[in-house]
């Protein structure tokens, strides 16, 4: 017997799930070992590989055990297989299976549509250290520089959690999709990442904490309702996972929030009182609410793409079968098997937009995008805070849902953020105030210049109220090699 | 599904598909408009198609052949991304009654084999460019293509998941195309027809599922060259253009359809529909020019598209139609003069692309799933072509002697050397030696009549007709057979028809069609796909086939 509280070090990938006895499982991620390393050498400028940096890493799945923080070179941080601890008499949570014992092997009717599933979530993971593999050129601190490479090397876990489900569960299928995890890249031309959104460089660090706050949300919910997976090893490394998401959303938060911060700061110290004299705001180097706002409508649409259509048949397969459940199904008070309801889901009919009752099962994924707004938007409410509390008078809005959507029932119509549709020359004289201007990037562009001083921040951000494990404002965070 | 469906269309009005020429390179391009669905009640996502989608396409195919005759190369791709095309229409199925099920596979196998045939035919080498997912239908009409190029771009494939999504087949000539053309191991098109996402990369290529895969970045790169290539090996002559195929002459009425040389008389009460096709108006053309000149209102093409239509309107739109009647007015040496200069010229390629055109519109008469009789009356015209449609129902009745008060010229039937081998049927065997299969003898002893108007009786020794009746038993005979197959079951009547009408050899033809016929048909109508509980009629609810486990 393995103990489940202590990460096993005695082969070359920690883990708990008693991998050194598993030899079939333990050869097959050897050999894929390798290709990750590459892949990572490859992408990460070699200047912040030889760096040392302060990072967290996972020792046990115990609650108060499973951050460990020490400085690390990231070619060396020990990207493990660690999955939740096993509950007891656990049972499917949804479905037509809702109530039986959970599985503990992939069943071989379902067996297809999870290792799509498992695919498509593993394919965000390594999609996303692609999209930011230039940002720590631009790092507006140590701290700052440090938060990424943790949300790098974390995504890079969440990489090998999928792979090793991949490895362990579904024969030579798993063992050629997870070589093609690594063949895949962001932004090729070759073999792009399977979802679009992932194939969009991260060109500043605006972007990076709107993607951490935004996009990163939404793969919190996926894992959050594959956590619920009646396939338990699932279920459980998706719990696992998202216990260091957290991390990434926080990430996203106090940066846009730090952000905001700071240009209320700047505006008050130079009496400036409206947000949108965005001329001499910029001038001042700092970024403007407004562009702030752009930004967040942009980030947050995207995002909502992610959900896939309204109305969706895979996704209702996948409740059914009991490998994907609702956001918090366990808490959920119905019968978990949706046969005979309904839910609301946006149309659009006869030139309106309206609301319509579809079968429950059919509208899981705007079940879950309905989730995603409400969490999303809590963050937004805490930035309004910083700017009523600086005295300002702009507050920042989650837009429509129907504004600048590329799937979906309004993908091929023209909405306001309001959700007003809009003809084509109406939209066009009115996109530049919605979403951020080709000069607007430019503008962030000319921001974002690396300080790397401990302790000192990018004029365009405020510094945090509390560092990295409690550690003072002054701390190394990163200790850059010398290229 | 009563709405009226209608098979004609130009490029004008398409709604799904864009072509483009360049010089000996075609290319046509799968747009579907997702609410652009033939009925109400479904939208066609991610390039899924209907009927509307495939009346399109067969516009295309046929226009490829003559406006285009320059063309060499059509190259088939998807306009959206990340999917080539997604099949049939799980909806659209799962809504359509079974009769518009079997109408719609079988004419869009019908369309397959028209560009399957091309290169063939008429040097159109049609090749499938796929980059995105390429799953059942959308494989099935990539399988139809000569020369299959996949993208290795690590999430394109090549699919067939028809049985583990939707309890139903690939049956539209999926899995006997796999088989028979693709000539797929069998344990491997097992494996590939089970899995829902189907195989991509290399192995699609190992595996014989396409002809070459190539890296995504060359990809369309790959293709333009690939498709210049094959223009250039072409043994196709060049041409400089062809003609226009302007909208047929065709007005709908309640009981009839009226087009210039065809009319089809509805008889709703009697379940009878009878088609009378007139003879050439003038004497045939001197020169091949003249044909051209002529273009779509050459006698022996404007009578093709107008029958084509017309057997198209009827299997969609007229269902309780059981019996189709073949009948003919006019001048059957001036239909042969006709066709004698199609065949006298046969590598002229317009002769060639009309005589082709007839091979497949016989081709649609056999498929025809209604009781097919002809009556060759007096001043009838079945001449040469015009006998095929003898040798294509399941019974013909002539009429012998003079009958009084019809001054009309004595019944004749007029073979020509079409008949031996120029319209060869799904078996590739000519009608004739179809019919006398188990005495060749007989198929010579014809051949020694080319050219001489048969009467009743000598057509009647050479076992041309099923029976010639004179005045007295005319009227009788023919009324009775007409009430009696009326009374049977169209069931029963449509099995023992397909049956009779495809003796003799198989061929990838008849197997696709037979098959699609017989395990098809019988899928769509077995509760495991189609009941209440059936996994197409479930399909997009989430809730799973719940299926009977008795195996039949």
């Amino acid at each position: 017997m393995h103990d489940l509280m202590n990460v096993s070090y005695d082969t070359q990938i920690p883990n708990n799930v008693g991998l050194s006895s598993d030899k079939r499982v333990l050869k097959a991620l050897e050999k894929w070992h390798p290709g990750y390393i590459n892949w990572w050498n490859d992408l990460i400028p070699d200047k912040f590989q030889q760096s040392l940096v302060y990072l967290r890493t996972a020792v046990s799945v115990d609650p108060k055990g499973w951050a460990k923080f020490d400085y690390v070179k990231m070619p060396d941080y020990r990207w493990g297989v660690l999955l939740a601890p096993q509950v007891e008499g656990r049972t499917i949570p949804c479905g037509e299976h809702a109530g039986e014992p959970a599985w503990q092997e992939v069943p071989g009717e379902y067996r297809n549509l999870m290792k799509r599933l498992i695919v498509i979530q593993g394919d965000t993971e390594p999609a996303s250290v692609e999209q930011q593999r230039f940002l720590a050129i631009t790092a507006p601190s140590l701290y700052d520089m440090r938060n990424l490479f943790q949300v790098n090397v974390e995504e890079g876990r969440h990489l090998w959690a999928m792979v090793y489900l991949l490895h362990k569960y579904f024969g030579r299928d798993g063992r050629e999709e997870a070589d093609d995890l690594l063949r895949r890249s962001s932004g090729s031309e070759e073999a792009p990442r399977m979802l679009g959104a992932f194939n969009e460089e991260t060109p500043d660090w605006l972007s990076f904490f709107m993607f951490t706050y935004f996009t990163d949300r939404d793969g919190k919910m996926q894992l959050e309702s594959l956590a619920q997976s009646g396939f338990d090893p699932l279920s459980r490394t998706c719990r696992f996972m998202l216990t260091e998401e957290a991390h990434h959303m926080f990430v996203g938060e106090t940066g846009v929030g730090r952000t905001i911060e700071r240009t209320c700061q700047v505006m008050k110290e130079n009496g400036i009182d409206d947000p949108y004299d965005t001329d001499r705001i910029r001038a001042l180097g700092v970024i403007d609410l407004p562009l702030i706002q752009k930004k967040l409508n942009l980030h947050y649409t995207l995002s909502l793409d992610l959900f896939g259509q309204e109305v969706s048949t895979n996704a209702a397969n996948a409740f059914n079968a009991g490998i994907k459940g609702r956001y918090q199904e366990h808490r959920l008070d119905d019968d978990h098997k949706l046969t005979n309801d309904t839910y609301t889901v946006w149309d659009f009919e006869d030139g309106q937009v309206v609301r319509k009752e579809v079968p429950a099962l059919t509208a899981i994924n705007m079940r879950l995008r309905d989730d995603y707004t409400r969490d999303a938007a809590g963050g937004v409410g805490r930035w309004n805070k910083i700017i009523e509390k600086a005295g300002i008078d702009f507050e920042l809005k989650l837009p429509h849902e129907a504004f600048n959507r590329k799937i979906g029932v309004f993908s091929d119509k023209l909405f306001d953020p309001d959700g007003t549709l809009l003809s084509g020359a109406d939209y066009d004289a009115g996109e530049k105030g919605w979403l951020p201007t080709h000069a607007d990037g430019d503008f962030i562009q000319s921001l974002m210049v690396q300080v790397t001083e401990p302790g000192k921040y990018a004029g365009w951000i405020a510094p945090p109220k509390v560092g990295i494990d409690n550690k003072p404002g002054d701390f190394e965070y990163v200790k850059l090699a010398m290229a | 599904m009563t709405k009226l469906i209608n098979f004609q269309t130009d490029p004008s009005t398409y709604r799904h598909w864009k072509v483009g020429y360049d010089g000996p390179v075609a290319t046509v391009t799968m747009d579907v408009d997702e609410n652009g669905g033939l009925f109400d009640g479904y939208q066609l996502k991610l390039n899924s198609y209907d009927l509307g989608v495939d009346i399109e396409l067969y516009d295309i195919t046929q226009r490829m052949r003559f406006e285009h005759p320059e063309v060499k190369v059509v190259v088939m791709k998807s306009g959206k991304d990340k999917v080539f095309c997604a099949g049939a229409n799980i909806r659209m199925l799962g809504g359509a009654s079974h009769a518009h099920k079997v109408n719609f596979c079988k004419f869009t196998n019908e369309t397959r084999n028209t560009f399957e045939a091309a290169e063939d035919d008429s040097g159109q080498k049609w090749i499938a460019a796929v980059k995105g997912a390429c799953a059942g239908g959308g494989y099935e009409l990539a399988l139809a293509c000569n020369h299959i190029m996949l993208t290795d771009d690590s999430s394109s494939s090549v699919a067939l998941p028809e049985v583990p999504l939707l309890a139903v087949l690939p049956g539209t000539g999926g899995l006997t195309r796999v088989t028979d053309k693709r000539k797929v191991r069998r344990d491997r098109a097992d494996v590939f027809c089970s899995i829902e996402e189907g195989i991509r990369g290399q192995r699609a290529k190992e595996w014989r599922l396409v002809d070459e895969v190539i890296p995504n970045s060359k990809f369309d790169a790959t293709v333009a060259e690939r498709a210049q290539e094959f223009a250039a090996a072409s043994a196709k002559p060049d041409v400089a253009g062809g003609i226009s195929l302007t909208p047929l002459a065709r007005k709908i009425d309640e009981a009839a359809v009226h087009y210039s040389l065809v009319e089809v008389e509805i008889d709703r009460a009697g379940h009878k529909a009878t088609i009378t096709l007139s003879g050439p108006e003038g004497d045939a053309p001197a020169s091949m020019d003249e044909v051209v000149a002529e273009g779509d209102q050459f006698y022996l093409l404007r009578l093709a598209r107008e029958l084509d239509d017309a057997i198209l309107h009827l299997r969609l739109n007229e269902r309780e139609e059981g019996l189709i009647v073949f009948r003919s007015q006019g001048d059957a040496d001036r239909v042969k003069a006709h066709e004698d200069l199609l065949l006298a010229n046969a590598d002229h390629w317009l002769a060639n692309e009309i005589l082709k055109y007839w091979k497949r519109v016989l081709k649609r008469i056999d498929m025809t799933s209604r009781s097919l009789v002809a009556l060759v009356e007096h001043g009838s015209c079945f001449a040469g072509v015009l006998a095929e449609i003898l040798f294509a129902v399941d019974r013909s009745y002539m009429m012998e002697d003079e009958f009084e008060g019809d001054n009309r010229p004595l019944a004749t039937i007029l073979l020509n050397g079409s008949n031996f081998g120029t319209y060869p049927m799904a078996n590739d065997l000519s009608r004739l030696a179809t019919r006398f299969l188990g005495e060749p003898e007989a198929v010579e002893e014809a051949r020694g009549k080319v050219g001489e108007p048969l009467e009743a009786d000598e057509a009647d020794a050479l076992g041309l007709v099923t029976y010639i009746l004179d005045d007295i038993d005319w009227d009788d005979e023919i009324r009775i057979f007409i009430e009696e197959r009326a009374s049977f079951s169209p069931d029963a009547m449509t099995g023992m028809e397909a049956n009779l009408r495809f003796a003799g050899p198989e061929t990838m033809e008849t197997r696709i069609f037979g098959r699609l016929t017989a395990w098809q048909n019988w899928i769509f109508n077995r509760p495991n796909a189609t009941g209440p509980e059936g996994a197409l009629q479930r399909y997009g609810s989430g809730i799973r086939g719940n299926y009977n486990m008795e195996r039949v």
